[in-house]
């Protein structure tokens, strides 16, 4: 039993002395060197090259817009649930957008409806689970559990952060133009994106949707490379690639992906952006709006559609893969066990990499392609449900026979194994394009990628930012705090998006400003009342995290001990004040693979401790 | 002011979140630290078999409870010919999802309470298993196989177009912001032309070519009328933006794409009445249509089958519903028969008439002269569908 280590100076000064015997020294005893990247306020904390603190950048940044996404969440969630009650109250806040009718009742308006649908979307596929969960923890782990001083380039990783910035600044100015924010959903499709006629938010929200995505690629693209570069070149003496932890497999993997799929995308923004402002007509034809009949002629919606899900779909896995890693690592470390079949977990996520880049189309089948097609994405997207399923019960099996912690971090990775089980068994129906014909784009598919992507990959993040919280800011984070922040977020989640499973059987369609219309989907107000308490009680949860954060990175009760989890891994081996450059003196150099634990009677062995005379390296 | 007592809210919230924090950090240093994690250890292993029972409960119940929201039970029977295949699909893919999520979950849980931390437990070192692996590979493999097989013996079936020799109705939908515009083939069951640049509001709203014979009896009826059991090809066009057209009783959705006309082919098998009858069985539909006057209609007898959108095509994209009715072959002829063409109520002797100048009696012998040479050209639509 040992859960918060409360044990022994002795072996983390082991490790420094098998550093110091068996370390690899790369001259680092100039100190200036990193007093140069680190003299002042600004490049510090501001304009850092300094991995950790780029990862803190992410990391709060992400935070931010979580928190904007999820309130525009809440506010389309209370027009669902409570379309007759009035949102004057939101006047203040939302301005113009709320509209007060003679007797003072505010309604949403439709068109800011749309907008903040799409602007949810947005955010948190791109800002919140892309750079907030990728950008965060493979700046703050690769190095570190590599075994190296910082990333390849650590100016580039600067600009990558910097240019996340600068997106987010785009899109936040976006919120408060008078036509308001982008409109057409986060998959943009054309007509609708390419004409202002179309859709108040077509117009200069667009222009600013655009602009912003396009840079955020930028960032993607800088940060993915120097993953790339940094896993590839500067592992430290011994760290082979399968003594590499499961993380750094999963944002290694992660960043092939982003780098191969992203560029895509702003191929299809550049063509959207010549048809919307220089008469093209790459993806327009035959179209008839605002009175007039338009010049374009020639062009396909469905080829945006291609270009979209070519990086779509990975963009999925992008997404899931880092929260995969994480969970990985922190079930392992948590369970005091090896996890279980690691070779089969890193086979699993290259073929899940693989696989999604054939995919794409599955978003697709009843968008007018050539249903012959759809049968070579329908045999690959259910493929992929072999290697997840492989990794699922990886998982299950690395808790069995456990001696398992049930801490804060730990219960939200399980919870992580939880929703992906219940998201990703949808995803077996929605997949199969026969029963994807009543399914797609109804509420089913909104409960499949929320609970298996959006839910699933908070988690990840949840469990990543608990367990390495101290590594970040030397403090812990309160675990009861965390606890009651798990449960209440794994009740909550279900509460809101079980339920929509219901609706989409029943064939309510999503992205519906009002149900109102028809008669088939009109009476479920009961259900949807349901999802809107259930989301505003799991955002109130959510502060709670936000409390614990801020205030654990002032208060939080201290690290005594380099490694406070008895984890194998390098970053433990670190000393407690974060320094540039990671270790003092001499680079570690690994000697074994990551999950030593509950090895021959040993706790744990880091991987810095060399194989004893007999013994042999399990993989 | 309501801004400051907002502030003063998450203020308050704050400090007792982190007066929460410090109590327990308090209580561990009292109680010690291992004792303490041991405890919360046991607790918190209870609460996962508690959530986990709670959960698998809940699943049951709201199954049972909501039975009647699934596809192909209670009042969601399919209405077409091809909904039952995929109806029956949705049942076998849940029964194999339905066993690897009660068995998944349940082992999830159970482990994590099983194996929590506590005094004088330890781990043991398992770290793969390569017949385990094998076998927990090959099992999703070989289920996965079988509904991939299925499910594309169901696509290809559903989604084939009218052979050569086949009977059936064509109609057309387009969408546009924010309405669905319908046209059917009149007598010669053929429709005619269209072209965007010809598309005069009011008068013209799809952009017909007057031109082409074949549009002359052309109508245009705001709901959609079909005879039961009777084949049907919907050609499915858009005017401006992306939209679907999406039948959910007959389980049928079309992405609508300017330029691009697509089609889906489906065989209505239950009448509007038929499935009012249906409906009045179940309790749900024995409710007045209208909560506030309890001398309203039953709800199944107001049912009526709706088309609906399915692709966000803008602000009023929720609002595009138009009635659809499935009547017996004789009430479907003699609906049609009470149509009038579009040419003659609005276009005949127009400006927009192309036969302005030709005398009445000269058209119709044009017409059915020209119905054997509208054969030879292939039409404009159809070469694009081809592609």
């Amino acid at each position: 039993m040992a859960n918060i280590a409360t044990q022994s100076q002795p072996e983390v000064l082991r490790e420094d002395m098998l550093i110091e015997e068996l370390g690899f020294d790369d001259h680092f005893h100039d100190h200036h060197h990193g007093d140069k990247y680190q003299s002042n306020f600004i490049n510090t904390y501001v304009f850092s090259q300094d991995h950790k603190v780029i990862a803190k950048q992410f990391l709060i940044t992400g935070m931010f817009w979580a928190v904007v996404g999820a309130l525009m969440s809440l506010v389309f969630r209370l027009q669902l649930g409570f379309p007759e009650e009035s949102i004057a109250w939101l006047k203040p806040v939302l301005g113009k957008w709320v509209e007060i009718n003679a007797e003072g009742f505010g309604t949403l308006s439709q068109d800011f409806y749309y907008a903040l649908v799409t602007m949810h979307g947005t955010i948190l596929v791109f800002f919140v689970l892309t750079a907030g969960l990728s950008g965060t923890f493979s700046n703050l782990l690769i190095p570190l559990q590599l075994g190296a001083r910082d990333m390849a380039s650590p100016f580039l990783n600067m600009l990558s952060y910097w240019f996340f910035f600068l997106a987010g600044a785009i899109m936040f100015a976006s919120l408060f133009i008078s036509t308001g924010p982008f409109s057409g959903g986060w998959v943009a499709y054309p007509p609708l994106s390419a004409l202002p006629q179309a859709s108040q938010g077509s117009g200069a929200g667009m222009t600013l949707w655009t602009l912003s995505l396009v840079f955020f690629v930028v960032s993607v693209l800088l940060g993915g490379i120097n993953y790339i570069t940094t896993v590839l070149n500067l592992r430290t003496k011994g760290m082979s690639l399968w003594r590499m932890p499961l993380t750094i497999w999963a944002f290694f993997i992660t960043a092939i992906i982003g780098l191969l799929s992203f560029p895509v995308l702003v191929s299809a923004f550049l063509l959207l952006m010549f048809d919307r402002g220089m008469g093209t007509s790459f993806f327009l034809s035959d179209i008839y709006i605002g009175g007039q009949a338009l010049d374009h002629v020639g062009g396909s919606p469905i080829l945006f559609q291609h270009l979209f899900w070519f990086l779509g779909h990975p963009e999925v896995y992008i997404i899931i893969l880092p929260a995969m890693g994480l969970v990985s690592e922190v079930l392992s470390v948590h369970s005091r066990k090896p996890i279980f079949g690691y070779k089969a977990m890193v086979y699993s996520i290259m073929a899940i990499a693989f696989l999604s880049f054939i995919v794409w189309a599955h978003h697709m089948f009843m968008s007018g392609v050539n249903p012959f097609i759809s049968n070579f994405f329908v045999i690959f997207t259910l493929i992929i449900a072999v290697p997840s399923a492989v990794k699922v019960f990886n998982w299950i099996a690395t808790l069995y026979k456990g001696n398992i912690r049930l801490n804060a971090a730990s219960l939200f990775a399980i919870g992580f194994v939880s929703m992906f089980i219940s998201g990703g068994l949808t995803g077996i129906f929605l997949g199969n394009s026969a029963l994807d014909i009543q399914l797609h784009d109804t509420y089913f598919v909104v409960a499949h990628f929320h609970i298996v992507m959006g839910v699933a990959a908070f988690f990840g993040m949840f469990a990543g930012i608990y367990n390495w919280f101290p590594k970040m800011y030397g403090r812990f984070m309160n675990d009861t705090l965390g606890k009651i922040h798990f449960w209440g977020t794994l009740v909550g989640a279900y509460a809101i998006f079980w339920p929509m499973h219901y609706l989409g059987m029943a064939g309510v369609p999503r992205r519906y400003f009002s149900f109102d219309s028809f008669q088939a989907f009109a009476h479920f107000d009961g259900m949807n009342q349901f999802i809107t308490i259930g989301a505003i009680l799991t955002f109130a949860f959510q502060v709670i995290f936000i409390v614990n954060f801020f205030y654990s990175i002032w208060k939080g009760k201290k690290m005594t001990t380099r490694n406070p989890w008895g984890a194998t891994t390098l970053e433990w081996t670190t000393p407690i004040e974060r320094i540039h450059g990671n270790w003092p003196d001499k680079l570690p150099t690994v000697q074994r693979w990551a999950y030593d634990y509950g090895k021959d009677g040993k706790e744990f062995i880091s991987q810095v401790e060399p194989l004893g005379p007999d013994e042999k390296e399990v993989h | 002011m309501t801004v400051l007592l907002v502030l003063l809210c998450v203020a308050l919230i704050t400090i007792i979140v982190v007066q929460v924090g410090k109590v327990t950090e308090l209580a561990s240093k009292i109680r010690g630290e291992e004792e303490m994690q041991e405890a919360a250890n046991r607790r918190h292993g209870f609460y996962l078999m508690a959530f986990m029972i709670l959960f698998l409960v809940a699943t049951v119940v709201s199954t049972l409870y909501y039975k009647n929201y699934f596809l192909g039970y209670g009042p969601h029977k399919s209405a077409s010919a091809h909904g039952g295949t995929l109806d029956y699909l949705f049942d076998v893919t849940l029964f194999f999802t339905g066993i690897v999520f009660v068995i998944t979950q349940i082992l999830l849980f159970y482990y994590g309470y099983r194996y929590k931390a506590q005094r004088g437990t330890k781990a043991s070192f398992i770290s793969h298993d390569n017949k385990l692996e094998i076998v927990w590979t090959v099992i999703p493999a070989v289920v996965m196989a079988f509904l991939v097989i299925s499910g594309l013996d169901a696509w290809n079936e559903v989604m084939a177009d009218v052979g050569e020799d086949e009977e059936y109705i064509e109609i057309e939908a387009t969408g546009y912001q924010f309405a669905w515009g319908l046209r059917y083939p009149g007598a010669d069951g053929e429709l005619g032309r269209k072209d965007f640049r010809l598309i005069k509001p009011g008068s013209n709203d799809l952009g017909i070519d007057w031109n082409d014979e074949r549009s002359l009896d052309d109508f245009l009826p705001n709901e959609i009328v079909l005879p039961v059991n009777k084949k049907v090809r919907v050609r499915i066009t858009a005017r401006d933006v992306l939209h679907n057209f999406y039948l959910p009783h007959f389980r049928l959705k079309m992405d609508a794409v300017p330029g691009i006309p697509t089609y889906f082919v489906f065989t209505p098998t239950k009448t509007t009445e038929e499935y009012r009858q249906e409906l009045s069985q179940y309790e749900e539909y024995q409710v007045p249509a209208d909560p506030t006057d309890p001398e309203s209609p039953m709800l199944w007898e107001d049912f009526n089958y709706e088309l609906a959108c399915a692709e966000l095509c803008g602000r009023g994209h929720w609002s595009m519903q138009k009635i659809v009715r499935i009547v017996s072959e004789e009430e479907y002829e003699a609906w049609k028969a009470t149509q009038t063409p579009h040419y003659e109520q609005l276009i005949k002797g127009t400006d927009d008439d192309p036969y302005k100048e030709d005398t009445v009696e000269e058209t119709t012998e044009e017409v059915e002269e020209s119905t054997s040479e509208a054969e030879a050209p292939a039409s404009e639509e159809e070469t694009e569908e081809a592609h």
